[in-house]
């Protein structure tokens, strides 16, 4: 079983993100399950999401405690205690930011989103660049899963965000090896 | 040979039916074909104006909807007299959920009617003042609002008569009931702000909203009857006295029904969409202090003295009525 | 068809399949997405001979749902926590009068405090109302059980509620087989009630039974139950056979035939409490659990046959009588007296607290060791409670 967490403030999208992988994992013909840290969401708060990704059918409830991945949707939340709590020995971080990051992949997801969907939100863009990262699930699943979850332009063009990270990361990777 | 022109003083709203009246201007009670709804057998008191009124409007509702009713009634004394498992007193399809609650129940019987394509069944619902100003106002406001298609009545009897007279939102200023006794320095009911529920009805701009009394019961019937054609939310206010818990004596009642109207306490009127569409003409006004002599629950207001200020405030009432809705013209 | 979709759209598809006639919504979280769902499915055409009331408050939800019922159309609606508290006269009026209505319950805790987050207080406030009341698992449970539900509350002439963990399930995104119409229309037959407002023949519905007949009406009521409890097995039989799976019944065992402990849960949280099953299984640990489905009725012997053989039951429970203990456990105690030497009650995840597999574990692993009290609340925060000595009566803490 795979598990990711996902930190973000509210209006980012943290929630769909995590939906979106749990779509892209079921395309691949995985079982997957995706939920949110619930609260009064209120644009700006903290909020977390969860996905786990398994061959078999999940039946664990609890909130991801041990991620063997982080996705960091908001940089400024890396002065939250416990923001890597639990991350397994060899977990992938994945940071939206535009400067690089010495330790995690760093992918200007926010950057990316204003240039291809014309708002800040820097959902998919980052799961494009985690596909790329930890080659859980494969872009293409990734894509569908985005224009799945958004129809139309919109879904389009949150689509070109994912490719495009991907893109960036597949050149992080080739670069730092 | 000339003509000698007889006027029939006894016919129009005092006169349900005689061989002197005419088969259209006889009431529906008159009718040997009528649906009887309200059959005979229930435990309601003598003289019960709720009764009278029930009686009138549903079997008025059964020849207009052409025997098409459901009919959702509120808890309170009509459901309990004419109900006593394993006994009813109802010919047509009835039922009852809770007190306050009658509206939404008619809103869903609307609603499963519609599923259905029977558009051609009218529902009915009908509860007394506590059912429906009060307890069951929000599920009343909600139905209005959606513009559902059910006629609601209500018998207005002014307190909560079921359960021993209590106070009610639609009790009258100085009325004794069991929660606003006459003792102390303010005897009976307090003089509040009243609450109109008719005139909330127009608020809510719905298409059909009226008032009626059993003081005039040919106004009644014609009022359910041009009601229970039209689509939407309707809303018809009954005024019926009770003898028990007014005080006055059992035959008295269309008596002091018609003394309500006449002294400008309750006023006839239909609106649509918002506006009055026409009132009904008081035709020899009476001072408030005529209504109130007949009951005891007014007694106070002229035992040991007669309390005159607040019998001023009570035409005063009146008065405003009268004015508000032109009732003299 | 398999789909990757939140638990609150797969309820809401299934009650679609299910044909309902009226559909009454009032928000409230988390069963919104629910009702929503439903609305959106009859404003585009995609639910059709289906009447969508938005009305003013929970109380108006399910009257609406009476006067539709009873004048023969099938009716839902959804709620949770106070809603539920608000319209609960007239919880107890739809069993009074024997309408087969289904209610979602989107499990959340009751105020005060106010909490939007799971627990089981809501449900358990009604459990003597006289209505089924059903625990789903999983989503795919979730949306299976409305449409058993339907089955069941039109031949019993009784409501029925489906319960469902609270943002656990409701927002939660599984994988969940959204039945073909062609397959709920094998298994769930139009309505037909057993009465009905029908102007071609009246009757009255709803009067008042005095003190010479209402003990009777009690005692067919509470007879009613047993009838419940024999259909329900019965009914899903028949839904996996032609729906393909299991789903429902009164209670699903896991790894119990020579469990020394046993766990008894309603809910998702038998999800987790299965990996924890495992984990001790793998340690040489004689360990199962049951996940009771049906609350109400309440199986008593199967219970006893599922149970009786353990040394220890531990009842985790998601709900509270203060001063008393567990709800669930009580009953479980009475069913299991004379049977199951020792029977624990944990409390956790009220108002939605989380429930981990390591205290859940760790809490196991004292009853093995025949250190777990008989009552406990799980994952304590000890700050709190230390600010309130006078409250402090003895050690509840693990």
């Amino acid at each position: 079983m795979f598990q990711i967490r996902i930190h973000g403030r509210g209006g980012q999208g943290v929630v769909s993100a995590a939906e979106i992988l749990s779509v892209a994992a079921f395309f691949e013909g995985k079982y997957a399950q995706a939920f949110p840290s619930f609260g009064s969401e209120r644009n700006g708060a903290p909020v977390m999401s969860f996905c786990r990704v398994d061959d078999k059918p999940i039946r664990l409830r609890e909130p991801v405690m041990e991620p063997d991945a982080l996705i960091i949707q908001d940089p400024t939340l890396l002065h939250l205690p416990g923001l890597f709590d639990g991350l397994a020995a060899g977990g992938s971080v994945l940071i939206n930011s535009a400067r690089p990051c010495e330790n995690y992949l760093a992918i200007p997801a926010t950057e990316l989103a204003l240039k291809y969907v014309r708002r800040p939100v820097p959902n998919a863009a980052l799961l494009g660049g985690f596909a790329a990262q930890t080659g859980l699930l494969r872009i293409e699943s990734i894509v569908a899963a985005i224009r799945e979850k958004f129809p139309g332009e919109i879904g389009e063009a949150n689509a070109r965000a994912a490719q495009a990270a991907w893109d960036l990361a597949q050149e992080a990777h080739v670069s730092a090896n | 040979m000339s003509l000698t022109q007889i006027r029939f003083y006894q016919t129009g709203t005092f006169t349900v039916a005689n061989r002197l009246l005419g088969s259209d201007a006889a009431a529906e009670q008159a009718s040997p074909n009528r649906a009887n709804s309200l059959n005979c057998g229930h435990r309601a008191c003598q003289g019960c104006g709720e009764a009278l009124g029930a009686r009138y409007v549903l079997d008025a509702a059964m020849r207009a909807s052409k025997g098409r009713l459901i009919v959702a009634n509120a808890t309170g004394c009509l459901e309990v007299f004419s109900t006593p498992y394993p006994e009813s007193s109802w010919q047509t399809a009835w039922m009852h959920s809770l007190f306050g609650n009658a509206p939404a129940v008619a809103t869903g019987i609307a609603a499963a009617m519609k599923a259905k394509n029977r558009g051609d069944v009218r529902i009915l619902a009908q509860g007394g003042d506590g059912g429906t100003t009060d307890i069951g106002f929000a599920c009343l406001s909600g139905m209005f609002e959606r513009n559902d298609d059910v006629l609601y009545v209500c018998y207005d009897n002014e307190a909560y008569m079921n359960t021993g007279a209590q106070r009610s939102s639609a009790t009258p200023a100085a009325a004794r009931t069991a929660t606003t006794p006459a003792a102390g320095p303010e005897p009976g009911n307090t003089f509040g702000q009243g609450k109109s529920v008719p005139m909330i009805a127009m608020a809510h701009f719905i298409p059909y909203v009226a008032t009626a009394s059993v003081a005039n019961l040919h106004d009644l019937e014609d009022k359910v009857e041009r009601a229970i054609v039209m689509r939407g939310a309707r809303y018809i206010h009954v005024h019926v006295p009770c003898p028990l818990g007014w005080g006055s004596a059992a035959h008295d009642t269309i008596r002091v029904a018609r003394l309500a109207v006449e002294s400008g306490m309750f006023p006839l009127f239909e609106a649509e969409h918002g506006e009055v569409t026409g009132h009904s003409t008081i035709r020899r006004r009476l001072p408030v202090e005529d209504y109130l002599k007949l009951q005891k629950r007014f007694a106070h207001l002229f035992k040991p003295i007669a309390d005159v200020e607040r019998i001023a405030k009570l035409q005063a009432i009146a008065d405003r009525n009268i004015t508000r809705f032109d009732l003299l013209n | 068809m398999f789909q990757q979709i939140e638990g609150s759209r797969a309820v809401a598809e299934s009650v679609a399949l299910c044909r309902p006639e009226v559909v009454c919504a009032y928000p409230i979280t988390p069963q919104t997405h629910i009702v929503e769902g439903l609305g959106e499915m009859v404003k585009s055409g995609r639910l059709k001979g289906c009447e969508f009331i938005n009305v003013e408050s929970e109380f108006a939800a399910l009257s609406v749902a009476i006067g539709a019922s009873a004048a023969g159309a099938r009716s839902y609606t959804a709620t949770a926590s106070q809603g539920l508290l608000y319209m609960t006269e007239a919880v107890y009026n739809a069993s009074g009068l024997g309408l087969p209505i289904v209610m979602t319950i989107g499990n959340r805790a009751i105020g005060a405090p106010i909490n939007i987050w799971n627990d089981h207080s809501d449900s358990m406030s009604v459990r003597d109302s006289g209505w089924l009341q059903f625990h789903a698992e999983t989503n795919q449970e979730a949306a299976d059980l409305h449409i058993q539900a339907f089955r069941l509350a039109e031949e019993l002439s009784l409501p029925v509620m489906v319960c469902m963990d609270g943002f656990i399930l409701t927002h939660a995104y599984e994988r969940v087989d959204v039945p073909t119409q062609e397959q709920v229309d094998a298994f769930l037959p139009p309505f037909v009630p057993r009465q009905v407002l029908d102007p071609a023949a009246p009757l009255s519905i709803g009067s008042m039974v005095g003190p010479d007949a209402f003990m009777e009406v009690r005692y067919l009521a509470h007879q009613k139950q047993f009838l419940a409890l024999a259909r329900i097995p019965e009914v899903a039989k028949h839904f996996a056979r032609v729906f393909g799976r299991e789903s429902g019944g009164l209670a699903r065992g896991y790894r119990t035939e020579d469990a020394e402990i046993l766990v008894v849960a309603l809910g998702s949280v038998n999800g987790t409490i299965q990996e924890v099953v495992d984990e001790m299984r793998a340690d040489g640990i004689a360990i199962g659990s049951v996940s009771l489905c049906s609350y109400r009725p309440f199986p008593v012997d199967l219970m006893r046959q599922m149970l009786g053989h353990a040394r220890h039951v531990v009842v985790v429970e998601k709900c509270l009588a203060p001063g008393q203990g567990g709800i669930l456990s009580m009953e479980i105690q009475s069913a299991l007296a004379g049977l199951v030497p020792n029977v624990s009650t944990l409390i956790a995840g009220l108002g939605g607290r989380i429930i981990t597999r390591r205290s859940l574990r760790a809490a196991f692993e004292h009853a093995r060791d025949g250190l777990l009290p008989p009552l406990t609340f799980l994952d304590l925060n000890e700050g709190p409670i230390a600010r309130e000595p006078e409250l402090q009566m003895e050690p509840v803490c693990l």
